[in-house]
C-alpha cells in the first residue's frame, strides 16, 4: 500500500512542475507585458511605478530566467506583492481567502454525496420507476441551469420578495451587536443560498454517476449469487451492490473537483463571499498578475493534493488497483 | 444509417430537442430581419419597461428591446459553441489519435498533458488567460476551446488503442500505407462516432461557458447582446425588472437542455454501448 501511494506521490510531481509552467506562460504568453496593462491608461513612461513593477518582477529579462527565478521564490513560498495600491503579499490574501472557500467546498461536497448516493441507488433499483424519473427530470434540468441565473432567481425569490435570507457576504451589518449564537446563525443564514447553488449542478451530476454504476453492478454474476443463495434483498443491494458501485464514485468525486472549485468563481462573486473565487475575478479586473499566477497555482495544487488523496483511498478500499491494474 | 434514424426517431424527447436546436439555429441566423426592433437602440421613453405587446419581452435600462436582444445573443451563443467545440475537437483528436497511434513516449507525454490540463479549475484558467487579452468573441472561443479538448482526446485516443490492432489496419500497415494515411483514411473514421456525440453535448457546456464569462463582465462585451452579458446587466436591476433576468436564463437552460438532449439521443441511437464511454467535450463547462 505504501508503495502505491509513494508510486502516485511520484507521478504527481512532474504535474507540479507542470502547473507552475502553465501558470507562467498562460500569463506571460499574451501580447504586451502585464505591467503595462496593469498601468492602465497612464501612459508608461510617465508612470513611475510601471518602472517599478518592471524592476522588481525582472520583466526586462528573457523568458526562462524569469520563470526559474519565479519558480525558486515560489518554493520559497514567495509569491510576491500585488499590484493594488497598498501591495500585499499575494500568500497573505490568499491565506485570508482559501479556509472559506475550502469550508464551501468541502460542505457542497459532503451535501452532494449524502443526497446523490442514496438517490442514485434507489433510482437504479428501481430503474423505469416513477421516482427513477422524476429524477431524470431532475438531472437533465440540473445540467442544463446555469449557476448564475439560478443564484438569480434565488436571490430574487428569497432575498428580495420573500426577504427570508441575506444574499450578499457572510455577515450582516449588525453582526457585532449579536450573541455569540445569533452569530453563527447569522453566518449558517448568508452561506445557505450559496451552497443550495453550487450543490444544485453537481448533485445533478452524482445522482447520474450513482445510477450509472449501480446498474452495472446489480447486472453482475455476484449479485445473482447473492440473490441465489438467499440472501434479503436488502443485504444485497445494501452490502454487495451498494458497495461496489460506490468505488468509481470515490475516482469521480477527486476528478470533479476541478469543476467544483471553478463553480466558486461564480458562486463568490455573486453573493460577494471574500473567498478565492472572488479574488481571481477583481484580480482578472485590475490585471493583478502576481495574484492571478498566485492563486493560479495554489487552487490547482490543491485539486492535485485532492486527486492525489482520492487516488489514495481508491487504492485502500480497492486492493485490485494496487496490484498495477491501470483504470483506464 | 436506416436504423439509426429508426432508434432515434422512437427517442421522443431527443427529436423534440433535436427540433428546438433547428428552431433555434434558424432564429438565431434570421435574428437580423425577425427581431421586432434594432437590439442596440435605446429608447430613453421606455426605459425598464415591462413586457407588453409592443416590447413582448419588455425592456432593458437603456430602453431596448430584451427580445430583440436575446435573438441577437443567440447568434453569439451559436456561434461560440460552434467554433469553440470545432477548436477542442481538432486539437483533441490530434493529439489523441498521435498518442493512440504511436504509444510509448509520445502517447505517455501527450496524457501527462492532459491530466495536467484537467488538474487547473476551468474557470480560473480562463480568468488568468482573459484578463490579459482583449475581450472580443473570437478570443472566448479561442479560450474555451483550448481549455476543453482533454475529453476529446482521452476518447480518440481509447478508440485509436481498440482499433490499431484490427485487421485492417495491420493489413495498410503491411502494404506500406504511411502512418498519417492509416490515421486519417482508416482508423479516423471508424472512431468518429463518440468523438461527434462528445462535440453535441460540448456545444452546450461551452454555451454554459461563455455566459458564465459574459455573467462575469469578462466575456464578450457589451453593447454586443449576449444571453451572460444581458444578465449581467439585468443583476443590477433585480428589484426593478424580473424580466431581465428571468428571460435569458430560460433561453440558455432550453438551449442547453435541447443539445443535451439531442446529444444523448444520437449516442444511444448510434450504439447502445457508447452509454458510458462517451465523455462530453469538457465537462459541464466550468
Amino acid at each position: 500500500m505504501l508503495a502505491y501511494a509513494l508510486r502516485r506521490l511520484l507521478l504527481a510531481l512532474p504535474l507540479l512542475l507542470g502547473i507552475t509552467f502553465v501558470s507562467f506562460i498562460v500569463i506571460h504568453l499574451a501580447p504586451g507585458d502585464p505591467v503595462e496593462m496593469a498601468g492602465g491608461d497612464v501612459p508608461m513612461t510617465q508612470n513611475p511605478q510601471v518602472g517599478k513593477w518592471r524592476e522588481e518582477l525582472g520583466l526586462d529579462k528573457p523568458l526562462h530566467v524569469q520563470y526559474l527565478n519565479w519558480v525558486s521564490r515560489l518554493v520559497r513560498f514567495d509569491f510576491g506583492r500585488s499590484f493594488a495600491p497598498h501591495g500585499r503579499p499575494v500568500l497573505t490574501m490568499i491565506a485570508e481567502r482559501l479556509p472559506i472557500t475550502l469550508l464551501l467546498n468541502i460542505v457542497e461536497m459532503l451535501i452532494i454525496v449524502t443526497m446523490a448516493v442514496p438517490v442514485g441507488a434507489l433510482s437504479a433499483t428501481r430503474q423505469y420507476s416513477a421516482f427513477d424519473k422524476v429524477t431524470t427530470i431532475f438531472v437533465f434540468i440540473g445540467f442544463a441551469t446555469p449557476d448564475f441565473w439560478l443564484a438569480l432567481l434565488l436571490m430574487i425569490l428569497f432575498g428580495v420578495q420573500l426577504g427570508w435570507l441575506p444574499i450578499s457576504g457572510l455577515r450582516s451589518m449588525n453582526w457585532e451587536y449579536l450573541s455569540f449564537w445569533q452569530q453563527q446563525g447569522d453566518f449558517l443564514a448568508h452561506l445557505t443560498l450559496p451552497i443550495v447553488v453550487a450543490t444544485f449542478g453537481g448533485l445533478a451530476g452524482f445522482s447520474r454517476y450513482m445510477r450509472q454504476s449501480m446498474l452495472e453492478v446489480i447486472r453482475q454474476d455476484y449479485i445473482q449469487s447473492a440473490r441465489a443463495k438467499g440472501l434479503a434483498e436488502r443485504v444485497v443491494i445494501g452490502k454487495h451492490a451498494l458497495r461496489n458501485a460506490l468505488l468509481p464514485i470515490v475516482t469521480i468525486l477527486g476528478l470533479s473537483l476541478p469543476t467544483l472549485i471553478g463553480g466558486s468563481v461564480i458562486v463568490e462573486s455573486i453573493f460577494a463571499i471574500p473567498g478565492m473565487g472572488q479574488l481571481m475575478v477583481q484580480a482578472a479586473f485590475e490585471r493583478d498578475y502576481p495574484v492571478l499566477m498566485g492563486n493560479l497555482v495554489i487552487v490547482s495544487t490543491l485539486t492535485l493534493l485532492a486527486n492525489l488523496a482520492a487516488d489514495v483511498a481508491y487504492g485502500l478500499v480497492d486492493p485490485r488497483i494496487r496490484v498495477g491494474r491501470r483504470r483506464r | 444509417m436506416k436504423s439509426f434514424w429508426r432508434a432515434f426517431r422512437r427517442n421522443r424527447l431527443a427529436v423534440i430537442g433535436g427540433i428546438i436546436v433547428v428552431v433555434l439555429a434558424v432564429a438565431a441566423v434570421a435574428a437580423g430581419s425577425i427581431a421586432p426592433w434594432d437590439p442596440n437602440r435605446p429608447d430613453v421613453k421606455k426605459i425598464l419597461d415591462p413586457p407588453s405587446r409592443a416590447h413582448l419581452l419588455g425592456t432593458d435600462q437603456l430602453g431596448r428591446d430584451v427580445l430583440s436582444r436575446m435573438l441577437h445573443g443567440a447568434r453569439v451563443s451559436l456561434a461560440v459553441g460552434f467554433v469553440s467545440v470545432g477548436i477542442a475537437a481538432f486539437i483533441g483528436i490530434t493529439l489523441g489519435s498521435a498518442a493512440g497511434y504511436n504509444g510509448g513516449m509520445v502517447d505517455a507525454t501527450i496524457m501527462r498533458l492532459v491530466d495536467l490540463m484537467l488538474v487547473f479549475p476551468r474557470f480560473f484558467l480562463l480568468l488568468a488567460v482573459l484578463a490579459f487579452l482583449k475581450p472580443s468573441i473570437w478570443t472566448i472561443m479561442a479560450v474555451i476551446g483550448i481549455t476543453g479538448w482533454m475529453g476529446v482526446a482521452r476518447l480518440v485516443r481509447a478508440e485509436f488503442l481498440a482499433l490499431k490492432e484490427r485487421e485492417f489496419v495491420v493489413w495498410s500497415q503491411s502494404i506500406g500505407a504511411s502512418g498519417f494515411r492509416i490515421i486519417w483514411r482508416h482508423i479516423l473514421p471508424n472512431a468518429m462516432a463518440p468523438v461527434l456525440v462528445a462535440m453535441t453535448l460540448g456545444i452546450p457546456a461551452a454555451i454554459l461557458t461563455e455566459s458564465g464569462l459574459s455573467f462575469l463582465g469578462l466575456g464578450v462585451q457589451p453593447p454586443r447582446a449576449t444571453w451572460g452579458n444581458i444578465l449581467n446587466e439585468g443583476k443590477d436591476a433585480i428589484e426593478l425588472a424580473w424580466w431581465l433576468s428571468v428571460y435569458p436564463g430560460l433561453a440558455i437552460l432550453l438551449t442547453v437542455l435541447s443539445y443535451n438532449l439531442l446529444g444523448e439521443g444520437i449516442r444511444d441511437a448510434l450504439d447502445p454501448r457508447l452509454r458510458q464511454s462517451a465523455g462530453r467535450v469538457g465537462g459541464r463547462g466550468r
